[in-house]
């Protein structure tokens, strides 16, 4: 098998580089990256060979893999086709059964500690790993399998990240993150990212990825393996309504004057204030919107144990300390042509 | 005997098991679902505040990220019989429409079509005379030789780099794909197309629901507050607006991509109009009420039972009968606390998991015994079949008009009898009209929506009912939602504020449970018996059967067999 890095793989498919270059500005900026990195990023990213992935698909709803077709920057079509290769996925992948298995056997035995391996979802351990069963064999088993000769992992989404809804209370199939399984020894320790979220924010997702393309190298992650330049603020400290929420003007029904004015949500139960995400900077489907901008508060996803937490609908009981918006970088709209 | 195991079933949403025994002759003679995941979310919705409930649930499926949301909050509003704005009913149908259209199209493209689309062999394309197809099937802009050039360009580019990622390991070159090559291009340029135009429908949901997957819902209403001041939310003049190009944009894509590009794909397998028949039995809940979700005469969707094909007859359906729709767990990873084998109705209905299969790992699950995480649900005891070929055929033998007038048109184009329908190909074509017939509505439930506005009426949500203290002490109800993949339906009980007993019969599990108390298969286990394998080691008529009780589409476009003299003579709608 022939590698090809990056850039001659871009240059095969017509992409110039203007274009390439584009890319990555916009991935540099998506990444908050100061601007005299801009062109370490384009030179690492255009040395970097193709590397393998394989997405291994565990107790999940498919909303991570939805979201990685949402990403508008860069996109997934781009992300498959241009920039890794994308061994194995359960949505995605043509081959079914032992031809799919046969794919990802490959991978891990070829490219032995040079892969990505994502999971998204969560592993149970409960009754002979019986509730995640995937070939005939459990999913801590598959797994151990793939993250054991992996250079990377990175645990898609919350569940993935932090055992999410199956480990909600009372956590009936006895399901934890992979970060979990990896501090009890279950599975082996390997360099590993969270982005959870739920699902998370497609470009966070990809833009994440494209990081470790560049650089080869783990960002700078916060105390749950976040990628800081992500998670590093709350959602409410770059809410649009947050000047509401400092003047004290708070809707008090989903549909009240307040509401239709876009006043701040506190008192409707959102989770904004605790809750690190890039929701209100990224934004979501290019930008369209996020939920607080949508007149619902945040269920706060992308923190360990949020199913758990106070209801949706119950206000938080400290008063948070208004934030300082304004040092919120604005979400990059310039989509890769 | 010679059993073909496919697991995992990829290209789908979840995770799904198939063991198919094999006579002699390569012929599946018993083929047996399983299910393999269990999150347990019915157990975790115990005792929880019912206004979370859609929260939990939606994320039963990310896919559908629209559908168990609403289920839910209706499943609500029911116990409490709690009235919602109007133009809350008329937001859901167009979030669940948009869902639909999205759904259907990457389901063709992204999940199915490869059953029947050789990539590798989009490389020996011609790419003028893919360009000459394309003109001949449809008005779609995106066509030139110079475009297909570029497309299968790229195309050898990645294959040639050796590194063939999501489509490595496929069927490629099986005598069973029956395209010539220019077809396989113009699916593999429509393939990339439509990831580019999915992401654009999913921001009807951010505008509403403030993002997609899983946008947000709230019992009472809607919580997307429509501005009186421009921009401070995300409802406003401009991004209603915006929702009606991107309704434009998706009827354009489905009448000028999808169906044509379904037609020109069905001539070239109307054997697959032979096979994959299942049950003959169909159920739908109905849905996309106007706009009253109690008033079913109102539903776009209607709701009724087909039994052994009788079209003749539509048979009413009630969600709150206790002898209608009941789940069965005889060869399910499940006990009731009444025994094995006695059914039970939702509202009582158990979720004790206890599996009893072989030790992991394993090479064949004890097919005579347990052997799914999917339970067998039944309607007055029969096994039914959910879906869009459900939804159709009701529709069609109750004379809805456009729905007449496509169905006739598309088997009149391919030269096939009404019987067709019981068929993979036919479940297939019914995706197709059936989304052809959402899309033109929504245009419809839009309007009605900016005419409300106009008029003065920008309520969304109702706080009547919101607040637990206002609640009796007990209450049950039901909440059903037609979802692209079938009917589905919440029943939820309320005891002093709380969860008291939460179950979801969804889809899927209508139509890939295992075999009942009395041996009778679910749908898929029928529709996959007297299949041949033309090679048991690429079982590929297993995936197409299968794939295609998920989306798909269907229309008026005509491309003729490559035999026949009219080769590419196209009429448009």
């Amino acid at each position: 098998m022939k590698e090809e890095t990056l850039l001659e793989s871009l240059h095969k498919r017509g992409v110039s580089r203007r274009t390439f270059l584009k890319f990555c500005t916009v991935t540099a900026s998506s990444l908050a990256l100061p601007k005299h990195l801009s062109e370490a990023f384009a030179d690492s990213l255009a040395a970097a060979p193709r590397p393998a992935v394989i997405w291994i698909s565990t107790q999940e709803c498919t909303g991570c893999s939805e979201s990685l077709l949402r990403s508008f920057e860069p996109t997934v079509e781009t992300l498959i086709l241009d920039h890794f290769s994308l061994n194995y996925h359960n949505t995605l992948q043509a081959a079914a059964g032992t031809a799919a298995e046969a794919s990802k056997g490959q991978t891990i035995r070829g490219d032995f500690g040079r892969y990505i391996a994502v999971v998204d979802g969560s592993v149970p351990i409960g009754e002979g790993g019986s509730w995640s069963m995937i070939g005939g064999r459990s999913a801590l088993d598959v797994v151990y399998e793939a993250v054991e000769r992996a250079a990377l992992v990175i645990s898609v989404g919350n569940c993935a990240s932090f055992g999410g809804l199956p480990k909600a209370d009372p956590n009936p199939g006895d399901s934890f993150g992979v970060d979990e399984l990896m501090a009890q020894q279950l599975v082996p320790r390997r360099p590993l990212i969270n982005i959870p979220g739920c699902p998370p924010v497609p470009e966070v997702l990809t833009g994440s990825i494209a990081y470790v393309l560049a650089f080869r190298a783990l960002p700078e992650l916060d105390q749950y393996r976040r990628p800081k330049v992500y998670f590093g603020k709350t959602v409410h400290d770059c809410c649009n309504r947050l000047t509401h929420y400092v003047e004290g003007n708070f809707a008090l029904s989903f549909d009240d004057e307040g509401a239709r004015n876009g006043w701040c949500l506190w008192q409707l139960g959102c989770k904004g204030p605790t809750t690190y995400n890039a929701c209100s900077t990224v934004r979501w489907n290019q930008g369209t919107s996020y939920p607080m901008h949508s007149g619902h508060g945040c269920l706060g996803c992308s923190e360990p144990g949020f199913w758990d937490k106070a209801g949706f609908y119950e206000m938080t009981f400290e008063a948070p300390a208004p934030g300082d918006g304004s040092t919120c970088t604005a979400p990059p709209q310039t989509p890769l042509s | 005997m010679n059993t073909v195991v496919v697991d995992p079933v990829t290209r789908i949403e979840g995770h799904l098991r198939i063991e198919a025994e094999l006579d002699d002759n390569g012929t599946i003679s018993r083929a047996s679902s399983s299910g393999t995941m269990i999150r347990g979310i019915e157990m975790i919705m115990q005792g929880r505040d019912p206004r979370d409930a859609w929260a939990f649930t939606q994320r039963i499926c990310g896919v559908c990220t629209t559908s168990h949301g609403i289920a839910s909050v209706r499943a609500v509003e029911d116990a409490l019989h709690y009235q919602i704005p109007q133009n809350a009913e008329i937001i859901r149908n167009l979030m669940n429409g948009a869902q639909y259209v999205q759904d259907h199209v990457v389901h063709f493209y992204h999940l199915h079509a490869m059953d029947w689309v050789d990539v590798v062999s989009a490389l020996d394309a011609d790419p003028a005379t893919t360009a000459e197809a394309q003109t001949c099937i449809s008005s779609w802009p995106n066509n030139s030789t110079e475009y297909f050039t570029a497309v299968q360009d790229k195309l050898r580019t990645f294959v040639e780099s050796g590194q063939l990622g999501i489509f490595t390991n496929g069927y490629w070159g099986h005598p069973e794909y029956k395209l010539p090559p220019e077809i396989n291009l113009l699916a593999f340029a429509h393939y990339l197309e439509a990831l580019a135009w999915q992401r654009e429908v999913a921001k009807v949901h951010a505008i509403f629901g403030g993002k997609n997957p899983h946008p947000s819902f709230v019992v009472g209403g809607m919580p997307s507050a429509i501005s009186t001041q421009g921009e401070v939310t995300a409802v406003n003049g401009e991004t209603l607006a915006q929702v009606g190009s991107i309704i434009s944009e998706m009827r354009t894509f489905v009448d000028q991509v999808y169906l044509p590009d379904f037609m020109a794909i069905a001539r070239f397998y109307k054997d697959w109009a032979g096979k994959g028949e299942g049950l003959g039995n169909f159920l739908s809940f109905g849905d996309f009420p106007q706009y009253d979700v109690s008033d079913e005469t109102g539903f776009f969707f209607p709701r009724g039972a087909i039994l052994n094909r009788d079209l003749s007859t539509i048979h009413p359906v009630d969600l709150n009968d206790p002898l209608q729709v009941q789940e069965l767990i005889s060869h399910a990873w499940y006990d009731y606390s009444v025994g094995k084998h006695t059914p039970l109705h939702p509202y009582d209905g158990e979720t004790d998991p206890r599996y009893t299969g072989p030790p992991l790992p394993y090479d064949h699950l004890d097919l005579d015994a347990e052997y799914s995480w999917l339970k067998s649900p039944r309607w007055r005891g029969q096994p039914m079949e959910v879906g869009p070929l459900a939804r159709v055929l009701i529709m069609y033998a109750q004379g809805n008009e456009a729905i007449t007038e496509s169905v006739n048109r598309t088997l009149a184009e391919l030269k096939l009898p009404l019987t067709a329908l019981f068929s993979t190909l036919g479940r297939t074509a019914a995706r197709g009209i059936e989304c052809k017939a959402l899309a033109d509505q929504m245009e419809l439930w839009y309007r009605d929506l900016l005419d409300n506005i106009a008029a003065g009426d920008v309520s969304v949500f109702n706080d009547a009912l919101f607040d637990p203290a206002t609640w009796p002490a007990d209450a049950r109800g039901v909440g059903f939602l037609e979802a692209p993949r079938g009917a589905l339906a919440h029943w939820v009980v309320i005891r002093d504020g709380l969860i008291d007993n939460y179950q979801a019969v969804v889809p899927t599990t209508w139509n890939a449970g295992p075999r009942d108390n009395d041996g009778r298969e679910g749908p898929y286990d029928a529709a996959l018996r007297g299949h041949h394998l033309h090679d048991p080691t690429q079982p590929l008529e297993i995936l197409r059967t299968i794939h295609s009780f998920d989306p798909c589409m269907g229309c008026a476009v005509h491309l003729s067999d490559p035999n026949h003299s009219d080769l590419l003579t196209i009429k448009l709608p």
